[in-house]
């Protein structure tokens, strides 16, 4: 049964930015893609680096030889050793994203009004009513 | 051939398509009737008309380039169409013959001298080979160091389908997918002919960024490394991309080198494809889907191991069926070395030539 | 499609590697003045104003840029406290030798320009200097750490007196010679250097890349350093073609050499290649034994950046083919494409193996402990 988890103030993490966070015992990234969160498990599937550590940059897409186009702008993450690019919505690799994903966790922004309810752990964080929070379920 | 021999043969070549063989222009003199009046005084005046045009890259008495047995008393061997016929044509029984001759027309240091040759070069063959045995098919030597005037002899002769393929050493001035090189993939892909990359050089530079080597002993083990080279090339300057109908043949390339290629071609493509973003498959799929590989030398110490590195390949449409006469590669009358797995063996005899050759 | 890589396998790794010798370390300068201490007042004035100069036309720069910042190196690598990845000796420390109990390191000094430098002086000074430069600033501290005696190959003499004094210096393992030089290694005028380097007990290291002004693949310039990348593999493969045709190994049997950061599976076919080639045209190379043999005898690699097969179990196979006691293990740290010993294999090596190519056939090729 998925546990949830308050891992961050929703504002703590602006457009573009995001936060690595530990929940029982795992390193997560939580992402927020213009007011979207994502998280992604922060080690890369090929051969264990700390994959959310890395520079987060856009899906490079061409038409053809000499054609350079930019899309989804900071939306890719890149591996900070091997270089490998994953997508942060849905952890998916773009040279192999059948085969090759990193492990993604839903992710939801509840106010503290409604936490205070529960269930939810708040390991490291006090959870106050008037601010919003973003919520990892595992 | 006995019905015991043939028994004992990994497979029939009757009615196979031979996809490499190498005629040879005996001399430049042999050229001079096929080329037109200013080109043939132009031979006259500097006395070319008495040069050979061999390869450095393909001494053609050095015991890798003739079989003892096929060594000809006088001249070159693969000079003589009745040699060549009694030789390679009949005893093997092919339905066709695909010639690649190499000759260094291409190697020449003047565009326009090159296409010269190279023009000569290919009516010498249409007019002393395919008008004079029906099995015989035909590459179009191009000056290759000059997209454009390749491109022009391509559309010259593209009328004439009894030529099937564009003939280019693997190696020369520059990378063959270089963006210079595309106006002969596209003449090739307009026509239907694939491009035949053939190991060896042009030598406008060493085999390898370590420099020259002694022997060619080690020159001929280079071109493995040489053909990797040229198909990354091809890879990464997008010319599968740019050009979705054209097929590539490596020709006389030793064909184990390349399993472990594709491995490292992979890797490199998932750190480094972001360079070169058109790039967008994996580039062994792109490989098995458009590469293709005569199956003359394979190099490996025994047919077991022949048969594991071949099924690392990932696809039994690679192989194409090929002596490479006069190149001594085996001997007795058995072109086909044992170990090649049975699936493969029986498509590359004769239904993988006619799918890459469409003119066929 | 590689199976194992959707795997996360951070929770299992297996333990095999623990306690491995590292056969490629890079360890880097933090300003290029790191090296003044062992050189002249002359040749510090040289570096200042005139610098390196190569047979490539940046002064500076790679013709074919990585794709991560300061030329390719982990991102996670670079010290808090300024300068470039490999120039922390705690980092390295923390990020490799600490985390893996790692026996050895061998350093790769791919630092200071003397491989490929011109002015034949000025290469033998920095080759110098960085062998004092390796010794006293990482090996002394961290004498795990064993350094890579640098020379400028195309100075005969100073580079047999640089192996000859450090030779019986236990901080120093092996001699590094760029794999691109101005001719195959092969080549009779390198053959005095080689017997040096075997008459004082060094191994070769041949470690991949670096510049000699001959275009990186035999059809010339490629644009891409996706294209470079796989052509330093065809070097190495020259030097093996260039090594064992030429006879070297009758003249100097004790000579070892590592091929280092070319990967490996490319060796069976290149072995039966040459072998095939050369009864054909063995009058051209009367050698004692065929080219495999003096391969299974005098060459090791080193296995970063491994080959992924496409299906992982042919790894087992390329090994076999190869022979597991000529295989060793090594990171690249801290270069991009650097392998973590936990996950590199993607298949499980039999026990034997991996107790060899971790460790043992290194402590035997380089007689440590």
């Amino acid at each position: 049964m998925a546990s949830r988890h308050v891992v961050a103030a929703a504002d703590e993490i602006p457009p573009g930015g995001r936060k690595i966070v530990n929940v029982r015992g795992r390193q997560i990234g939580v992402f927020n893609l213009g007011g979207e969160f994502f998280a992604l498990i922060n080690v890369c599937p090929h051969q264990g680096a700390k994959l959310c550590e890395g520079a987060i940059l856009s899906q490079l897409v061409s038409d053809g030889p000499g054609d350079y186009r930019l899309e989804r702008q900071g939306e890719m993450i890149r591996c900070p050793w091997h270089c490998w690019e994953f997508d942060i919505r849905t952890g998916q690799s773009w040279c192999e994203p059948n085969d090759v994903k990193a492990k993604t966790y839903n992710v939801t922004v509840e106010p503290g009004g409604t936490l205070a309810k529960g269930p939810f752990k708040a390991e490291t964080l006090a959870v106050a009513v008037e601010r919003d929070y973003v919520i990892v379920e595992m | 051939m006995s019905a015991s021999e043939a028994m004992a043969r990994a497979a029939s070549t009757v009615g196979a398509i031979d996809c490499d063989l190498h005629p040879a222009v005996p001399n430049a003199q042999a050229l001079m009737p096929y080329m037109d009046e200013y080109w043939r005084e132009h031979m006259l005046r500097r006395g070319l008309d008495s040069e050979n045009y061999d390869l450095m890259a393909f001494p053609p008495a050095a015991p890798i380039n003739v079989r003892p047995d096929w060594k000809p008393q006088t001249g070159l061997p693969g000079s003589s169409l009745a040699v060549l016929q009694a030789q390679a044509l009949d005893p093997l029984g092919v339905s066709f013959a695909i010639c690649n001759v190499l000759h260094g027309a291409q190697a020449v240091m003047s565009e326009d001298l090159s296409a010269a040759l190279c023009r000569g070069v290919n009516n010498w063959v249409a007019g002393e080979l395919l008008d004079r045995d029906p099995r015989l098919r035909a590459s179009i030597l191009v000056p290759q160091h000059s997209g454009e005037l390749a491109a022009e002899e391509i559309e010259r002769l593209a009328g004439d389908k009894r030529f099937v393929q564009v003939l280019m050493l693997a190696m020369a001035e520059l990378p063959p997918g270089r963006r210079q090189m595309w106006p002969i993939y596209r003449a090739a892909e307009k026509h239907g002919l694939p491009i035949g990359l053939h190991a060896g050089s042009t030598f406008r530079h060493p085999l390898s960024a370590a420099g020259w080597g002694s022997t060619l002993l080690e020159d001929y083990v280079s071109y493995a490394q040489g053909m990797s080279a040229a198909l990354n090339s091809l890879l990464v300057e997008g010319v599968f991309q740019k050009f979705p109908d054209l097929k590539v043949v490596l020709i006389e390339s030793g064909v184990t080198w390349l399993p472990a290629s594709m491995w490292r071609v992979n890797k490199t493509w998932r750190g480094v494809r972001s360079e070169v973003p058109w790039l967008n498959r994996l580039p062994a799929d792109i490989i098995r889907e458009r590469v293709r590989l005569t199956a003359q030398p394979l190099d490996a110490m025994d047919g077991e191991a022949l048969g594991r590195v071949l099924d690392q390949l990932g696809s039994d449409d690679m192989l194409l069926f090929a002596s490479d006469y006069p190149h001594w590669h085996y001997d007795g009358s058995d072109p086909v070395p044992p170990g090649i797995p049975p699936a493969m063996l029986k498509k590359m005899m004769v239904d993988n030539p006619r799918a890459t050759y469409s003119r066929l | 499609m590689n199976v194992t890589l959707r795997e996360t396998r951070i929770d299992s790794p297996g333990r095999q590697y623990m306690g491995f010798v590292d056969c490629d370390v890079h360890p880097f300068f933090r300003t290029p003045a790191d090296f003044d201490p062992w050189l002249s007042a002359k040749w510090r004035e040289h570096r200042v104003t005139v610098g390196n100069r190569s047979r490539q036309p940046l002064h500076k720069g790679s013709l074919y840029p990585r794709m991560s910042p300061g030329n390719g190196m982990r991102m996670d690598a670079w010290p808090s406290a300024g300068g470039p990845p490999g120039s922390d000796l705690t980092m390295m420390q923390e990020q490799l030798l600490d985390l893996y109990d790692v026996r050895y390191g061998l350093l790769a000094p791919l630092v200071g320009g003397a491989a490929a430098e011109r002015n034949l002086e000025f290469a033998a000074a920095m080759a110098h200097a960085v062998n004092e430069w390796q010794a006293a600033v990482f090996c002394d501290p961290d004498p795990r750490l064993k350094a890579s005696v640098q020379i400028t190959i195309e100075d005969e003499d100073a580079a047999i007196a640089e192996i000859e004094k450090r030779a019986g210096d236990a901080r120093f393992a092996q001699v590094n010679i760029p794999p691109r030089g101005l001719e195959p290694l092969g080549r009779r005028r390198y053959r005095k250097i080689l017997a040096a380097c075997a008459a004082n007990g060094l191994p070769i290291s041949l470690h991949l890349g670096g510049t000699s002004g001959h275009a990186s693949t035999g059809g010339g310039w490629p644009s891409y350093y996706h294209e470079e990348h796989p052509s330093y593999v065809q070097t190495m493969q020259t030097l093996v073609i260039s090594l064992t045709t030429e006879g070297v190994f009758d003249e100097v049997p004790d000579l070892k050499v590592v091929m280092v950061e070319g990967g490996f599976a490319w060796w069976p076919s290149l072995a039966w290649r040459l072998d095939k080639t050369w009864k054909r045209m063995r009058a051209e190379a009367p050698l004692k034994m065929a080219p495999s043999e003096y391969m299974r005898r005098h060459f090791w690699v080193t296995t970063q950046p491994m080959e992924e097969p496409e299906r992982p179990e042919d790894m087992l196979q390329t090994i076999e083919w190869i022979g597991p006691d000529r295989v060793m293990f090594s990171t690249d740290y801290p270069h991009w494409d650097q392998d973590d010993p936990r996950y590199a294999f993607k298949v499980k090596l039999p026990d034997d193996w991996a107790r060899l190519i971790y460790r043992e056939n290194a402590l035997s090729l380089y007689r440590l402990d």
